[in-house]
């Protein structure tokens, strides 16, 4: 019941995910941040089993972090792209990690880029894509509203249709969503969409 | 479902004249919903080789990361580019060392040889070459690939027209596939030029 998806505008790339952590019918969490951010201008955002998601998007984090200590540049986001999607390969046959990931980047060379990779590795670069039963929805409504060099007003409109679409549309629809943006300015969060919050724990 | 037909392909490739053609459709999915309607299926190996992988889409990833990277070995220590036979047999090698955890991928290998003759074949997923003297299909769409061919091939078509006929072959039978279609994706290789060309046909 996982939804993520992203899309890319003019100049930036656009991911957003649901934040429910769920174990079967309970509901652990409902502000569990499902998109990481990978260095200055990447974001990773990742839907599947809960201790794979965070297990290997650390992983691909400190990698990455590895590389720029190393050399001294930073990875181009279509290299991070391939060496996660190495990685996934080469566990698919041994100890499979099941994670669906869309990597979202930004290059000062070649602008804003969406990956999509999923769980069994196949990797290709997209304008708009999805995850999850919430895909559905979204990838139906960013094919009819979707066009090149959306302005971020218009992207986060689109969003927000796509997350009205599943709230409305998908049986256990996910209550809260993360929005996160990454342009030439670094990747950051832009805004969550609540209509659950977490009660405060009282303090002892 | 197979697992040859999570992703869903459709591959010929055909002899003319002195030439050959390789086509592809240019549909990625995953079981019934499309992700992307412009995913590449045919590689250049070198500029008279050309290879096709059907199947598995992660498995044609890696599959062809690993046999450029062994047909750029061979380029370092023979200094000339391989033989379309040669190849053939290192694509057959490859695929039967996973004779017992196999890639799924079925390749359609086309190239020019000695004295510009056109080569082509094609092989299953565990290396079982199958050589032909006028066409070779692969994919989810091979059934029907394999009945359009042989009513539409010609012996000795000229460039143009070994076009006009792979392309109509490719088409209709794509139409007739659920998994693949989305376009088709044409490369004509004749000794002194290769045409690349990308069909509209029913988006669906």
């Amino acid at each position: 019941m996982e939804c993520v998806f992203g899309l890319v505008g003019n100049g930036f790339a656009i991911v957003a995910a649901d934040t429910s952590a769920v174990h079967s019918i309970l509901v652990h969490k409902s502000n569990e941040d499902k998109i990481m951010i990978l260095d200055s201008h990447k974001l990773i955002a990742a839907s599947g089993e809960s201790g794979d998601r965070v297990q290997f998007t650390e992983y691909i984090q400190k990698n990455v972090a590895l590389y720029q200590f190393r050399n001294g540049i930073p990875l181009t986001t279509a290299a991070a792209a391939n060496f996660t999607r190495g990685e996934l390969a080469t566990a698919l046959r041994k100890n499979p990690y099941f994670v669906n990931i869309l990597l979202a980047g930004y290059d000062k060379e070649t602008g804003p880029s969406l990956y999509y990779i999923d769980y069994i590795a196949t990797l290709h670069k997209v304008d708009k894509g999805a995850f999850g039963y919430g895909s559905y929805f979204s990838l139906s409504m960013m094919d009819r509203h979707y066009h090149s060099g959306m302005t971020v007003e218009e992207a986060i409109d689109l969003v927000d249709k796509c997350i009205m679409e599943i709230r409305s549309r998908l049986v256990v629809a996910p209550p809260n969503f993360v929005i996160k943006i990454v342009d030439k300015d670094g990747a950051r969060e832009y805004a969550w969409r609540e209509s659950v919050k977490d009660v405060a724990v009282a303090s002892a | 479902m197979s697992i040859f037909e999570y992703n869903g392909s459709a591959l010929v490739a055909m002899v003319g004249k002195n030439c050959f053609a390789i086509a592809s459709d240019r549909r990625l999915g995953v079981q019934l919903q499309t992700i992307a309607t412009d995913f590449q299926r045919i590689s250049k190996i070198h500029d008279r080789l050309f290879l096709g992988l059907s199947g598995l889409a992660t498995d044609a990833q890696t599959l062809y990361q690993r046999l450029l990277f062994r047909h750029k070995l061979y380029q370092l220590r023979e200094e000339r580019d391989m033989k379309p036979e040669t190849f053939a047999n290192l694509v057959s090698a490859l695929l039967y060392e996973k004779r017992f955890g196999p890639y799924f991928c079925q390749p359609v290998i086309a190239g020019l040889g000695d004295e510009d003759k056109p080569f082509i074949c094609t092989m299953d997923s565990i290396g079982a070459k199958e050589l032909a003297k006028d066409f070779v299909v692969a994919g989810t769409a091979s059934e029907s690939l394999y009945g359009a061919c042989e009513s539409m091939f010609k012996e000795d078509m000229e460039p143009e027209e070994l076009f006009e006929t792979v392309s109509q072959a490719l088409l209709s039978s794509v139409d007739r596939d659920c998994l693949s279609g989305w376009g088709g994706h044409v490369y004509v290789v004749t000794p002194t030029e290769v045409k690349e060309r990308i069909l509209k046909g029913r988006m669906d």
